[in-house]
C-alpha cells in the first residue's frame, strides 16, 4: 500500500479483483427443477414409445391412461373398498415380516457378532442359508403355514432377515479399539459393555441393515402372493396381468411402492431419533465411525 | 514389598512423597509371538510426583502401560499401586488416550459420570453430577454440561477426557500420549492445564510420549526407554522449577535437558 514502493510510471494495480467461480448448470439446478424435469422427460419417452406403437398398446398402457386407473385405483383405496382390504393384508404381512426379521435378526446379530461361538459355528450356516434361493421356499412356506397371510409374512421375514443379522454383528464390532480398552479400565462387565459400549456404537450399521430389510421385506411379502396367492395386493397385481389390464398392474404397482417407502421412511425417522449422534464422518475424538 | 529394594538414583533425585506405585523388575514376553517387549522395568512414583517414559517406537511402552492400568498381566517381577497388587483394572487408575474416546450419544457431563455409572450404577453417577461439574470447572469447560461431544473441539474434547478420568478420584494418572492428535498450539496450552491439574490436585501422574519437549516441560523424571526389549536406559531428573512456563522451552537449560535425553535416542533408536 505504501506510496514509496510504487513508481510513477508503473499502471496502478486494479482496485477490485474479485471473480467468480463457474459452476455448470447441471450441479446448480435446484432439486425441484431437477426431479421435475427428469419426470417429464420420462413421461414424454413413455408417451413417445405408445404414440409411435413401439411396443402392443395391449402390453403398455399410455401415460394417461395410467394416470386415470390411478385415480380409479386411490377412489377405491379412499372409500375402504376391496382394495384397501387387500392393502391392509400386505401392509400386515409387511409388519409381521419386519418384526420377524428385525427380532430374529438381532437376536442372531448378537450371537454371531458378540460370541466367538456365533462367529465361528453360526455365522457359516447362516452364510450358506443366505446364499439360498429364498424364493424357492415359498411353496413349502404354503404347504406349512396354509395359504393365509402366515406363509407370506414367513416368506418375508425369511427374505429380509440376513441384512439385519450382517448390520447387527457389524455394528459391533464398530467400537474402536480405545473405546473398548477404556471400557476395561473402568471394570465394565461384558453385559456392559455390550449394552453401553458395542450397540450404541453399532447404531449406524443395525440401522442400515433395518433400511435394507424394509426394502426386501416388501418384496418377500409380494412374491409370497404371487406363489401362495392370498387376497393381498400382489392377488390382484396377479389377477390384472392375467386379465391384460395393464395400466391397473402399473398403478397397483405404484401404490404397491408407496407401501416400500413409508416402512423406508418410518426406519429413517426412527434412526434419526435415536441415532442423531451419528454424522457421515464423525470428528476425530469421537466414535462411531 | 521391601522398601529397601535400590532404584536407580535418579529416579530417588526427588524424594517429595510416599510412593503410590512401585513396579519391581516388570518383564514381559508375548510367548505366542516369541518377542519380548519388556525388560526388567524398575519405576517408582511418588505422591505428586510426575514421571514420562520416551522411547522410540515399538519399545514396549503401551505395553508397560497397559501392565500398569491391569489390561495385561506381566510375565514378571511385581506391580503395587497403594501397597496393593495390581491383577486388573481398578477405580484407583485413571486413563487418558491420544483419542478423547468420548462416546456421542451421551451428553458431556453423562461421559464424565459414565466410568460412576459402570462401576455403581445409575444413582451414583447421578450424585456424582455436581462433582462433574466442579471438575469442569477446574478444566474451563463450565456451561458445556449439556453439549454432545460432536460439538467440542479436539482441545474441549480432550478437557472433558481429563474430567472423566478424574470422577473417580484415582491415585495415579495413566497418560498414553494425550494431546498429541491436537495442534501445537492447543497441544501447548493442554499441556499447561495438564500441569496447572496435577498440582492443584496433588496428582500422580505418568505420561507415555514421543515428543521430548513434552516429556521435559511436564516432567520431574524422564525414563528413556530403549528399543526392544524396552527397558529403562537412563533416568533423567528434570530439575527446572515449578510452575513451569513455555517460555522456559526456550532457555539453555531446557535444551541442555532435551539435549541429553535426544543422545539416548538417537543411539537407540535406528539400529
Amino acid at each position: 500500500m505504501s506510496q514509496a514502493q510504487t513508481t510513477s510510471d508503473a499502471p496502478a494495480p486494479p482496485a477490485s479483483t474479485v471473480w467468480t467461480e463457474e459452476t455448470s448448470w447441471i450441479d446448480r439446478m435446484p432439486r425441484p427443477v431437477a426431479m421435475l424435469l427428469l419426470l417429464a422427460a420420462f413421461l414424454l419417452t413413455w408417451q413417445a414409445v405408445y404414440g409411435m406403437e413401439l411396443v402392443s398398446r395391449i402390453i403398455l398402457p399410455s401415460p394417461l391412461e395410467t394416470a386415470e386407473d390411478l385415480v380409479v385405483v386411490g377412489r377405491n383405496l379412499l372409500s375402504g373398498d376391496y382394495m384397501l382390504a387387500a392393502l391392509w393384508v400386505t401392509t400386515q404381512e409387511v409388519l409381521w415380516g419386519f418384526l420377524i426379521a428385525v427380532a430374529l435378526g438381532f437376536l442372531l446379530g448378537v450371537l454371531v457378532g458378540e460370541t466367538a461361538f456365533g462367529e465361528r459355528a453360526v455365522m457359516p450356516y447362516l452364510v450358506a442359508i443366505n446364499t439360498m434361493p429364498k424364493v424357492a421356499f415359498a411353496p413349502l412356506f404354503v404347504s406349512w403355514l396354509g395359504f393365509g397371510i402366515a406363509s407370506k409374512v414367513a416368506l418375508a421375514a425369511f427374505i429380509a432377515f440376513f441384512p439385519v443379522i450382517v448390520g447387527t454383528a457389524a455394528g459391533l464390532h464398530a467400537a474402536d479399539a480405545n473405546a473398548r480398552m477404556l471400557f476395561r479400565t473402568m471394570g465394565a462387565s461384558r453385559w456392559q459393555t455390550l449394552v453401553q459400549l458395542k450397540l450404541p456404537a453399532g447404531m449406524p450399521h443395525f440401522f442400515s441393515g433395518l433400511k435394507n430389510a424394509a426394502v426386501l421385506v416388501v418384496v418377500g411379502a409380494v412374491v409370497g402372493e404371487f406363489l401362495g396367492g392370498g387376497k393381498g395386493f400382489g392377488e390382484l397385481i396377479r389377477v390384472a396381468a392375467a386379465q391384460l389390464d395393464t395400466p391397473r398392474v402399473f398403478s397397483l404397482i405404484i401404490y404397491l411402492s408407496l407401501l416400500g417407502l413409508a416402512t423406508f421412511w418410518v426406519v429413517a425417522f426412527i434412526q434419526r431419533r435415536f441415532v442423531f449422534w451419528h454424522k457421515e464422518t464423525v470428528a476425530d475424538g469421537t466414535l462411531g465411525q | 514389598m521391601a522398601a529397601s529394594v535400590a532404584f536407580d538414583p535418579a529416579t530417588q533425585a526427588r524424594p517429595r512423597g510416599r510412593p503410590v506405585y512401585e513396579l519391581h523388575g516388570v518383564s514381559k514376553t508375548f510367548t505366542r509371538r516369541n518377542v519380548q517387549a519388556l525388560d526388567k522395568v524398575d519405576l517408582l512414583l511418588t505422591e505428586g510426583s510426575f514421571s514420562a517414559v520416551i522411547g522410540p517406537s515399538g519399545c514396549g511402552k503401551s505395553t508397560l502401560l497397559k501392565i500398569m492400568a491391569g489390561l495385561l498381566p506381566p510375565s514378571e517381577g511385581s506391580v503395587v499401586l497403594e501397597g496393593k497388587p495390581v491383577t486388573g483394572p481398578r477405580r484407583d487408575i485413571g486413563m487418558m488416550f491420544q483419542q478423547a474416546t468420548l462416546f456421542p450419544w451421551l451428553t458431556t457431563i453423562e461421559n464424565i459420570v459414565l466410568p460412576i455409572e459402570i462401576r455403581d450404577g445409575k444413582a451414583a453417577a447421578r450424585a456424582a453430577y455436581d462433582k462433574a461439574r466442579s471438575l469442569l470447572e477446574l478444566v474451563g469447560l463450565s456451561g458445556f454440561e449439556r453439549v454432545y461431544p460432536n460439538e467440542l473441539s479436539g482441545g474441549m474434547a480432550q478437557r472433558a477426557a481429563i474430567c472423566r478420568m478424574l470422577i473417580t478420584e484415582p491415585a495415579v494418572l495413566l497418560l498414553d500420549e494425550p494431546f498429541s492428535a491436537l495442534d501445537e498450539l492447543s497441544r501447548d496450552f493442554m499441556n499447561m492445564e495438564m500441569q496447572r491439574i496435577c498440582l492443584e490436585r496433588n496428582a500422580t501422574a505418568f505420561l507415555v510420549t514421543h515428543s521430548i519437549p513434552e516429556a521435559v516441560i511436564l516432567s520431574d523424571v524422564v525414563h528413556v526407554m530403549s528399543a526392544r526389549p524396552g527397558r529403562f536406559i537412563e533416568s533423567v531428573a528434570i530439575d527446572l522449577p515449578r510452575p513451569r512456563t513455555l517460555d522456559m522451552m526456550t532457555g539453555p537449560r531446557f535444551g541442555a535437558l532435551v539435549q541429553r535425553i535426544r543422545s539416548h535416542l538417537d543411539q537407540g533408536a535406528f539400529t
